[in-house]
């Protein structure tokens, strides 16, 4: 101890112990990083999807999500979001990212269903998350749509609007409109909670009533307007403000018209 | 009291410029004869229009008895702009519309083109009654004041002033059943019941299907579904556990009993009192809460009634845990007490302190500490 008392305050000895702390870190988070890899790639996927979908990702994701999909200052961690996730963002186009905002809006997706399959497995490999839903989960052939409207208007319609128009929220971020949707890109996004949507897991929405706000979703978008011009279907506030400026204007153009003096 | 006279007429009673044939003193313009007053083609060209827009309204009305005889409720038709549309709506309402507007049209183009246009001057009299008229009654007025001996029976004048200053307390009296408890609102006043709602302690948590919770005989897959209490895989009201909720997760959620109230007097105020919703955020991102370790493992609820007029919120944002009004932005941070951090509102949104009871289901560990919705008067 009187060795170690009498030279503790020597240059070398801080660098000596720096060097030492760092190698201790960096070869530690080396080995856990390996080590949590191996594992899930037993689990899902294939070693050589799992290696495509690695590269991919470095190659369009890691600049915000990091290299170990770690979470940087400009985009979240992917450890954990599971493969739903994934092919949704990257699916409707919203990822990658193409300029920060307050809102990744949905865009044209330039990824093959191959590459973001690729993906999905590397992210999926890193922690379990919610999976890719099977066909059988998409099936909602023998949904009840009416049951599925009650369930869209308690637990979907306060931000996506009743008829799946979509609507405002805070600070320029948006709940999107549903019409262009997927049976999919719908289960994808009650399992994952994109952006700021809440997630609405298995456990609090069970596939028969995930199916049936499907069905209900996709009753709107084949839904043909009986009455006329729909215009968005926002109800009454557009149709007033439609009413109250084309028909105003008729009448006042026909005002004018029945005052003319004629020639 | 108004006589309505041609300008041609000579009046030297209004206006200083005797009114000249052909020249309006309304307008202080000449008057301009139409093309269809001098020109015999052109108003016979008048009269054809006139009679084609009739005859065209008549027209429509056959279409529109075509139309409702043959047109299929049901179909749908694209049409340009507006899309697929049914094709009767559009049928009966076009045709409709063209036959009331073609009469209006017809009216309006004939009393323009063909009806006298000439400028006329409206004389309009003094208003008043003839002197001779007031004065009358003004006597009359006076004769039944003294005739009544209202002036002559002080003690008949005093007891009927009297009685009409009583007379509005039995009105203003019965305005006091507004505030005083009775049968009708269970033994409680308007503040008691303003104040409280159906939660209690241990009471169960039950997520929100109104189509379940009411009915509970219909479930998603067809089956018939047993009461909320036994619940199968697609029934969507049903008690929650707090695994159920991931992190980031929103559920709509009403107390146990309330299917039960649904029909009884007076249950849509028991049922917009008890909504709530449950978030569930990291226990770390919980800055503040209404009281001391109120949410569970980081589950939070809290009323779903908006503070300011009362409309149900649920537009809840995962990330900023805000929680935003649709109708006039009151923004709540529901991280953070459910203090307002924007909006007109003027209290926070009440939270609800749960638990969960033994056999793991999540329960209120009492009811509101204070009143959900909008302010009332008694609260000031």
């Amino acid at each position: 101890m009187k060795f170690l008392a009498a030279r503790r305050r020597s240059p070398l000895v801080a660098s000596a112990l720096l060097i030492g702390a760092l190698a201790v870190v960096g070869g530690g988070y080396a080995a856990l990083g390996n080590v949590q890899t191996a594992e899930a790639t037993m689990a899902v996927g294939t070693e050589t999807q799992v290696e495509k979908g690695k590269q991919l990702y470095l190659e369009g994701c890691s600049s915000c999500h990091g290299l170990e999909a770690q979470g940087t200052q400009t985009g979240p961690t992917l450890i954990g979001v599971g493969a739903a996730s994934v092919h949704f963002q990257v699916a409707t186009g919203r990822m990658p990212l193409a300029a920060p905002g307050a809102q990744a809006p949905s865009k044209e997706n330039v990824y093959s269903e191959e590459d973001i399959a690729a993906m999905a497995a590397y992210v999926a490999s890193l922690a379990p998350g919610p999976a890719i839903p099977t066909a059988e989960q998409l099936d909602y052939s023998d949904a009840d749509i009416a049951f599925g409207g009650e369930l869209f208007r308690i637990n979907c319609a306060q931000c996506h609007q009743a008829a799946g128009q979509g609507g405002a929220l805070t600070q320029g971020k948006y709940a999107p409109n549903l019409m262009q949707a997927t049976p999919q890109e719908i289960y994808e996004a009650m399992l994952t909670g994109p952006q700021n949507m809440p997630i609405f897991a298995d456990s609090q929405l069970p596939p028969g009533d995930k199916q049936a706000i499907i069905a209900y979703i996709r009753g709107l978008q084949d839904a043909p307007s009986a009455g006329g011009i729909n215009l968005g279907r926002f109800g009454p506030v557009t149709e007033g403000v439609f009413l109250a400026v084309g028909v105003f204007t008729a009448l006042i153009a026909g005002a004018v018209w029945i005052g003319i003096k004629s020639r | 009291m108004t006589d309505i006279t041609p300008h041609q007429d000579p009046s030297g009673e209004h206006g200083s410029t005797p009114a000249r044939l052909g020249y309006s003193p309304v307008a202080d313009i000449p008057h301009r004869p139409r093309a269809t007053d001098t020109d015999p083609k052109a108003a016979r060209r008048a009269e054809r229009q006139v009679a084609t827009m009739f005859l065209l309204s008549m027209l429509f009305v056959a279409l529109f008895v075509v139309a409702y005889i043959t047109i299929d409720p049901q179909a749908i038709v694209y049409i340009p702009v507006m899309g697929d549309v049914g094709a009767s709506n559009v049928a009966l309402g076009f045709t409709m519309g063209m036959a009331i507007l073609l009469i209006g049209t017809g009216a309006i183009q004939w009393a323009k083109k063909l009806m006298p246009d000439v400028e006329v001057v409206q004389q309009r009299h003094d208003m008043a009654s003839p002197k001779r008229a007031t004065l009358e009654a003004e006597a009359n007025y006076e004769r039944g004041k003294e005739e009544s001996g209202f002036a002559r029976f002080p003690i008949i004048r005093r007891t009927l002033i009297g009685a009409l200053v009583l007379f509005p307390i039995p009105l203003v009296l019965m305005l006091r059943d507004l505030w005083t408890p009775n049968e009708f609102t269970e033994g409680k006043s308007p503040e008691e019941l303003l104040s409280t709602t159906m939660w209690t302690s241990g009471m169960r948590i039950i997520s929100d299907g109104t189509y379940q919770g009411s009915y509970g005989e219909v479930d998603s897959g067809g089956e018939m579904a047993g009461d909320i209490s036994t619940t199968g895989d697609n029934v969507s009201s049903r008690p929650v556990r707090p695994e159920d909720i991931p992190v980031g997760g929103l559920v709509a959620a009403i107390p146990l009993d309330l299917p039960e109230v649904e029909h009884e007097e007076g249950s849509f105020n028991a049922r917009a009192k008890a909504a709530i919703i449950l978030v569930r955020m990291e226990p770390d991102e919980i800055r503040s809460q209404q009281g001391d370790g109120w949410d569970y493992q980081g589950i939070l609820a809290y009323s779903k009634i908006c503070t300011h007029v009362g409309c149900p919120i649920a537009l809840y944002e995962q990330r900023t845990h805000h929680l935003l009004c649709p109708c006039h932005q009151s923004t709540f941070d529901l991280a953070d007490s459910g203090n307002v951090v924007f909006g007109p509102a003027a209290r926070r949104m009440p939270q609800l302190p749960i638990g969960v009871d033994e056999e793991g289901y999540l329960v209120a560990r009492s009811d509101f500490q204070e009143p959900v919705g909008p302010s009332f008067w008694e609260r000031g």
